[in-house]
C-alpha cells in the first residue's frame, strides 16, 4: 500500500518544512493528483495539503501595473475576474476552455502549472513510461500515440503538457514566483517546464519542497488585451484536452506588427513560445502571408514523434488562425464557446 | 384513426405525462443496487488481468489476506463450485463468463480474483496486493487478424450469407456504381451506473440487488449455474442507470454472488469504470464494403453488404451488420455476405441498436454517394428506392409511414433549396455548412411477457409484470397502458415492476420492452375486465343487465353501456354487489407469428442533419438535427421524444466521437474512462427536435406499438457524415469522423486507414 502523510500546514513556511521530507506532494485542489494516487500513477510518501494555508489566493493589481495571481485561485475565480478579464482576455479564453465547469471551480493555478501529461501509457502503470519509472521505457513509442508532442520531444518521452492556461501566459511573458526551503525566486514560466531529454521525470525546475506561490504577468503584457485570443482545437466541442492549441497577442500600430506573441499548446512537454515566429512577425504587415510564414517559423523545429505528423500541418493551421483573430481584435464579450473554432469570428474567415 | 385508437384504449395513453419515479431520481431517493447495505455486508473489488492473452503464473494471495479488513480472497482454486461450467450457455442471449475457472487469460481486464473485505477501501487494496505475475503470449486486436472465417449465423440467428436476386447482374449492368469499405471501430456501452451486484445467501435462497435489463432470464441463468431452483431467486432491479444492452448477466456479477457464498456474508460488488472496458461486452469493430448499383436515373439495381467482424476467441456473437440492407432500399437483388475474426477481447454482444447502427452508417454513406453519382438529390434518390413492399421477402409491411416521416423532417429542416453540390454553404463566420439525410429503421421486436392485474374492492386497481426501467420510462408508459387496461386513472392503478417474484416481463432490449409487457398487461386488464362484465351483465340489479349486444366498455372506474356512456356503474358498486373481493386477470404478451409472418414489422424514421465544419482545421460540429420518426402508436409523447433525442445524441456519438483505443501489442483498452472515451458533451449537440409521425399499425400488435428506444441512432450517424461530405466534400469512410481523418482525406482521398 502507498502509505503516505497527511500534513495541514497553515502558512507556506510551514508548507516547505513539511514538503522538506523527501517524497513529498502539495495537493491543492486535486483534480489530477487525486486521480493519479488512485490509480497508482503518483504515490507520494506524503501530502501537505495547501487548502488550510492563509494567502496565495488573491488576485492583486501591482503598482507597475503588472499582475499578481496567488496560486491558489480558482481557475473559474481568475476567469470571472473583471479586470483581469479586461486586461488578458487571452488567458480568460484559455482558462474557460479547459476542463469542465465543476474542474474549474476547484482547480488552482499553481496546479495547472503542475499537471502531469495525459499520455495513457503515463497514466497505465502496466506500461513502461521514463516519466513515471524512470528506465523503464516508454510505450508510447510504438502505440497509440497520435496526440503526442511534434517539437522538443525526446527518445525517453514523447508525452505533451496538457494545461490551456500556460499557453497565453507563456506567450505574455509570465513569471513564476517560488519559495522553498533556500528562500523565494522568480522565473519565467517559459524557462519553469523542462522538456524531457534524457531525465522525462523531471518536469519543471523546482527542487524538492519548492513551491509555486504566485504566477505574475508582467506590466507590458496587458499591451496586448486589445489584440490576443487563444484558439484550441479538439474532439468535442468542450470536456476535451487540445489537439492542438495556440495563443497570439500582437500590437499594431500604423498597419505594422510593433510586437508579437505567440505560443502552441499541445505539442510539446511544455507550452512552446514560438520566439522565430515573434520575431519575423514584428515590423511585417499583418496578414496571411506573415501569419503562414510565422506559423512555419514555430513548427521549423517539429517532426512527428509517430503516428502524429498531421499535428504538424494543424499546429501551423491554428497558429495561422490565433494571428488572424488576435489581428482582428479581441471581442468585446468572450464568446460563449471560448477558443472554439465555432466561437463567433470577427470579419469571417476567407476562402 | 387516432379517435378510434383513444377510443379503444382509454385516455392515460398518448398522454405526455412527466415520469412518476421523476422526483425521487431528482432527490437521490431511488435506489439503485449499489445503494443497498444489507447488515454485515462486505465489500468485494475484482482484479482484473493485464494482459490480453496467456496463463497467470502466480498471485501474492497472502499478501492480500494479511492486508487488515480483508476477509478473503477468491481464485481459482478456491471459488466455490458451480453446477454448470461457466462457458455453458443454458439459455438465450447469454454468454460465455469468466468466473475464476482456471488460470487461463483470454483478455485484458478478465476477473482473475475478487477480494472480499470489511471495507471497499481495504479489498481496494488487497486486490492491489495480488501483483499478478504473467505468461502472456502474442495477442491479436484488430481487424487484420489473418485467420478469417465465415460465421453461420449473425447477430440472433440471423443468416451469415444471404443471396437475393441477381446481384453481379445487377452491378454489371448499372450505370453508376459504387465500391467503398467503411470501418467501425470497438465500443463500449458506458452506462453511468457500473454493474454492480449486493448479494446475500439463505441456505440455498438467493437475495439480489443487481440492476439486470431481463429478470427472469437473469434468475434461470444463476439457477442453472449455482444448480438451485430459480424460485429461490430473488432479483430486485427497480431502476438501472442505463443498460444499452450490456445488463444482461455479467460475469463479475456473478462473482459478486459466489464471494457472498465463499465468505457466507452478504457482498456488495461494484465495477470500477475502467473495469466496464472488457468483461461485460462491448460492440464489435467492423470493416463493411458496400458494392451497390443503380440505373442512370437512380434506380437501384444490387445492393451486396459485405461485413468483416470480430469475435472473441471462445464465444460467438457477430455483428449483424449487413442485416439493414435487406429491408431499407427496394433493389432487386441483394446480398449479405459476412466474415470474421477471432481477437483477444472480450466478447461483443448487443449495444446500442447492434448491426444496425454500424450498419446504417455504411448503408447510408453509401447510399448518400450513389446518389451524388446519380447527379440526384439524397432525399428524391431515397424516395425513388422506396421500399413499397419489404424488398426480399415481397412481404407488405405492417404499417410503413416513412415517406410521411421524410416530408414532415424535410419541411421542418428546410431541406428544400439544398445545393447538390458539396461546399456550397457558410455561414456568417466562413465556416463550411453542410446538411445530410438518413434513414432510421429498427425491428419491431417482441419477446414473451406475462401481467396480473387486480381490481380491488375499493375500485382501484393494482398491476404487477417484472418490467426493467433503464431511464426510459417504464414506471410510467406501463403504468399508463395498465390503467387504460382497467379503464382507470393512473393514478388510481398501483403499478408493481423490478422484482424477479412479479410475473415474467421479458426484456428490456430490442427496443421490445413496452410493445411486450405492455401487450402482457392490456391482456391482464381486459381479462379483469371481462370477468367484471360478466358480473355486471348476468346481475338483474345492474343498470347494465342485458346489455350484452351493444357491449360495455370501462371508463374512468365505471363500467358503462359503448352506446351510451351515461348508462353504466361504478366498479366498486358492481363488485360489492356481487360480494367479490377482487377480480383478478393474467395476461401474456407475445409477437403475433401468424402476423410475422405475413407482414414485415419495421419503425422508420429520417433524421436531417445540418453540421459545421472548420475549413482550415477541420473541427466538426453538429448544430442542428431534426428526425420525424413513425414507430406505430405512441403511449408518451414526452418520454418517446426523450427516446429519440437519446438516440440521435448516440448517433452524434457514433458518427464523430466514440471509439476505443486498443494497444495492439499488448489488446489493453487505452481510454478506458469518461476524460478520454469521448460521448457528445452538451455543446456537442445544441438543437434537437422529434418529430412524432403519427402512424397506425393493426398488425404489429394489440396495442400497436412499435419500439422507440434504438431507432434515433440509426439514420442519424449516416446523416451526419453525409452533411460532413456536403460540407467540404471530403467523404470519410472510416468512423468516428475527427479532425486528424478530415485532415488525412483532405490531403489525400481514400487513403486514410
Amino acid at each position: 500500500m502507498n502509505r503516505f502523510d497527511y500534513v495541514r500546514p497553515h502558512t507556506v513556511a510551514e508548507a516547505i518544512a513539511a514538503a522538506a521530507m523527501p517524497g513529498s506532494a502539495y495537493l491543492a485542489a486535486g483534480t489530477n493528483l487525486l486521480d493519479l494516487m488512485k490509480i497508482g500513477a503518483a504515490r507520494p510518501a506524503r501530502l501537505v495539503d495547501l487548502n488550510y494555508l492563509s494567502g496565495l489566493d488573491a488576485i492583486e493589481q501591482l503598482p507597475d501595473g503588472g499582475v499578481r495571481i496567488g496560486a491558489r485561485v480558482r481557475n473559474a475565480d481568475l476567469a470571472h475576474d473583471a479586470a483581469f478579464r479586461r486586461q488578458f482576455p487571452a488567458v480568460c479564453e484559455a482558462l474557460l476552455s479547459g476542463a469542465s465547469a465543476q474542474l474549474r471551480n476547484v482547480a488552482t493555478v499553481g496546479g495547472n502549472l503542475l499537471q502531469r501529461t495525459r499520455c495513457a501509457y503515463f497514466q497505465d502503470t502496466a506500461s513502461a513510461c521514463n516519466r513515471r519509472a524512470p528506465g523503464s521505457g516508454c510505450d508510447a513509442r510504438g502505440g497509440e500515440n497520435r496526440l503526442h508532442a511534434v517539437l522538443g520531444w525526446s527518445e525517453g518521452c514523447i508525452a505533451t503538457h496538457p494545461s490551456d492556461f500556460c499557453v497565453p501566459l507563456v506567450a505574455l511573458g509570465a513569471v513564476v514566483e517560488i519559495e522553498g526551503p533556500a528562500g523565494a525566486r522568480a522565473i519565467p514560466l517559459q524557462d519553469f517546464h523542462l522538456l524531457p531529454g534524457e531525465t522525462p521525470e523531471r518536469e519543471s525546475v523546482l527542487t524538492p519542497g519548492e513551491l509555486v506561490v504566485a504566477v505574475r504577468l508582467p506590466p507590458e503584457a496587458a499591451g496586448f488585451a486589445a489584440q490576443s485570443r487563444y484558439v484550441k482545437l479538439r474532439e468535442r466541442t468542450s470536456y476535451a484536452f487540445a489537439v492542438v492549441s495556440a495563443a497570439a497577442g500582437l500590437r499594431i500600430e500604423n498597419g505594422r506588427i510593433t510586437e508579437a506573441r505567440l505560443a502552441l499548446g499541445g505539442v510539446a512537454a511544455k507550452p512552446w513560445r514560438a520566439e522565430a515566429a515573434e520575431a519575423a512577425l514584428a515590423g511585417a504587415a499583418p496578414g496571411a502571408a506573415a501569419f503562414r510564414h510565422a506559423a512555419e517559423l514555430a513548427l521549423a523545429g517539429a517532426r512527428p514523434s509517430g503516428d502524429n505528423a498531421f499535428k504538424i500541418e494543424l499546429a501551423q493551421r491554428i497558429a495561422i488562425r490565433a494571428l488572424t483573430l488576435a489581428a482582428a481584435g479581441t471581442p468585446d464579450r468572450l464568446p460563449a464557446l471560448p477558443a472554439s473554432p465555432f466561437a463567433p469570428i470577427p470579419g469571417g474567415l476567407h476562402g | 384513426m387516432a379517435e378510434v385508437l383513444h377510443m379503444r384504449h382509454g385516455s392515460n395513453a398518448g398522454q405526455p405525462i412527466t415520469r412518476r419515479d421523476g422526483v425521487l431520481k431528482v432527490t437521490g431517493q431511488a435506489r439503485y443496487a449499489a445503494d443497498n447495505h444489507p447488515p454485515d455486508m462486505l465489500h468485494a473489488v475484482l482484479a482484473g488481468s493485464r494482459i490480453a492473452r496467456g496463463r497467470v503464473v502466480s498471485m501474492d494471495i497472502e499478501a492480500a489476506q494479511a492486508h487488515p479488513g480483508v476477509v478473503a480472497v477468491m481464485a481459482p482454486g478456491n471459488r466455490p463450485p458451480l453446477a454448470l461450467h461457466p462457458d455453458d450457455k443454458s439459455v438465450p442471449f447469454s454468454f460465455c463468463l469468466d468466473l475464476l475457472q482456471d488460470d487461463r487469460v483470454r483478455y485484458a481486464g478478465q476477473p482473475i480474483a475478487v477480494v472480499i473485505a470489511e471495507t471497499l477501501e481495504a479489498a481496494t487494496e488487497g486486490a492491489a496486493l495480488l501483483a499478478a505475475r504473467y505468461e502472456a503470449e502474442p495477442v491479436e486486436v484488430t481487424l487484420d487478424a489473418e485467420e478469417v472465417f465465415v460465421p453461420q449465423a449473425v447477430g440472433v440467428g440471423d443468416p451469415g450469407e444471404f443471396w437475393h436476386g441477381d446481384v453481379e447482374g445487377g452491378l454489371a449492368a448499372a450505370a453508376r456504381r459504387l465500391e467503398a469499405t467503411y470501418e467501425t471501430p470497438q465500443q463500449f456501452h458506458n452506462a453511468m451506473e457500473p454493474h454492480s451486484v449486493v448479494a446475500a445467501w439463505d441456505g440455498d435462497a438467493l437475495s439480489l440487488d443487481m440492476p439486470t435489463q431481463g429478470l427472469a432470464l437473469t434468475q434461470m441463468r444463476l439457477a442453472a449455474l449455482f444448480g438451485i431452483r430459480a424460485e429461490g431467486i430473488h432479483i430486485r432491479s427497480p431502476f438501472l442507470g442505463g443498460g444499452f444492452g450490456s445488463k444482461l448477466l455479467t460475469g463479475p456479477q456473478v462473482l459478486g454472488i459466489l464471494a457472498a457464498k465463499l465468505v457466507g456474508r452478504p457482498v456488495k460488488l461494484v465495477l470500477r469504470r475502467d473495469q466496464m472496458y472488457g468483461p461485460v461486452t462491448h460492440r464489435a469493430p467492423t470493416r463493411q464494403r458496400l458494392r451497390i448499383g443503380a440505373t442512370e436515373d437512380g434506380a437501384l439495381t444490387a445492393i451486396h453488404h459485405h461485413v468483416r467482424t470480430a469475435v472473441s476467441r471462445f464465444d460467438e456473437f457477430f455483428e449483424p451488420a449487413a442485416g439493414i440492407s435487406r429491408t431499407l432500399y427496394a433493389a432487386p437483388a441483394i446480398a449479405i455476405t459476412n466474415e470474421a475474426v477471432r481477437l483477444d477481447t472480450g466478447t461483443p454482444g448487443f449495444m446500442r441498436a447492434p448491426g444496425l447502427a454500424s450498419g446504417s452508417i455504411a448503408l447510408e454513406s453509401a447510399i448518400d454517394e450513389l446518389a451524388q453519382a446519380c447527379a440526384m438529390d439524397p432525399l428524391e434518390f431515397r424516395l425513388r428506392n422506396y421500399a413499397e413492399v419489404e424488398p426480399v421477402s415481397g412481404r407488405s409491411f405492417s404499417s410503413k409511414a416513412l415517406r410521411e416521416c421524410y416530408a414532415e423532417g424535410a419541411a421542418r429542416f428546410g431541406w428544400a433549396g439544398r445545393p447538390l453540390e458539396s461546399r456550397q454553404m457558410r455561414d456568417e463566420n466562413g465556416l463550411l455548412v453542410g446538411w445530410g439525410v438518413g434513414t432510421a429503421t429498427f425491428p419491431a421486436h417482441m419477446f414473451q411477457a406475462a401481467a396480473r392485474a387486480v381490481l380491488r374492492r375499493d375500485g382501484t386497481g393494482l398491476v404487477e409484470t417484472g418490467a426493467h426501467d433503464m431511464g426510459q420510462g417504464a414506471w410510467t408508459v406501463f403504468a399508463q397502458i395498465a390503467a387504460d387496461s382497467l379503464g382507470l386513472d393512473v393514478e388510481q392503478v398501483e403499478f408493481r415492476a423490478g422484482s424477479s417474484d412479479l410475473p415474467d416481463a421479458g426484456i428490456a432490449g430490442g427496443s421490445g420492452h413496452t410493445a411486450t409487457a405492455g401487450s402482457a398487461i392490456q391482456a391482464a386488464g381486459e381479462q379483469v375486465i371481462a370477468r367484471l362484465t360478466e358480473l355486471a351483465l348476468t346481475d338483474p340489479r345492474s343498470p347494465l343487465f342485458g346489455a350484452g349486444n351493444v357491449g360495455v366498455v370501462p371508463r374512468k372506474g365505471r363500467l358503462v353501456r359503448w352506446d351510451d356512456e351515461n348508462r353504466g356503474e361504478s366498479f366498486a358498486d358492481i363488485l360489492a354487489r356481487a360480494g367479490v373481493a377482487e377480480i383478478e386477470g393474467h395476461g401474456s404478451g407475445a409477437a403475433d407469428t401468424a402476423m410475422a409472418e405475413r407482414y414485415a414489422m419495421q419503425a422508420h424514421g429520417a433524421v436531417f442533419a445540418e453540421v459545421k465544419v472548420d475549413p482550415d482545421l477541420g473541427q466538426i460540429r453538429a448544430t442542428r438535427l431534426v428526425g420525424a420518426f413513425a414507430a406505430g402508436r405512441i403511449i408518451n409523447p414526452r418520454l418517446v421524444r426523450s427516446q429519440y433525442y437519446g438516440g440521435m445524441i448516440w448517433g452524434v456519438s457514433f458518427a464523430l466521437h466514440e471509439r476505443a483505443v486498443l494497444d495492439p501489442r499488448t489488446g489493453r483498452v487505452m481510454n478506458a474512462d469518461l476524460g478520454e472515451y469521448h460521448v457528445p458533451v452538451n455543446a456537442d449537440v445544441p438543437s434537437l427536435e422529434a418529430i412524432l409521425v403519427e402512424e397506425d399499425d393493426p398488425h404489429v400488435n394489440a396495442l400497436g406499438i412499435k419500439g422507440v428506444g434504438e431507432i434515433g441512432i440509426t439514420g442519424t450517424a449516416g446523416a451526419i457524415a453525409n452533411a460532413v461530405w456536403h460540407a467540404t466534400g471530403i467523404r470519410v469512410r472510416h468512423f468516428p469522423i475527427g479532425i486528424e481523418r478530415m485532415l488525412r482525406e483532405a490531403r489525400a482521398p481514400g487513403t486514410a486507414g
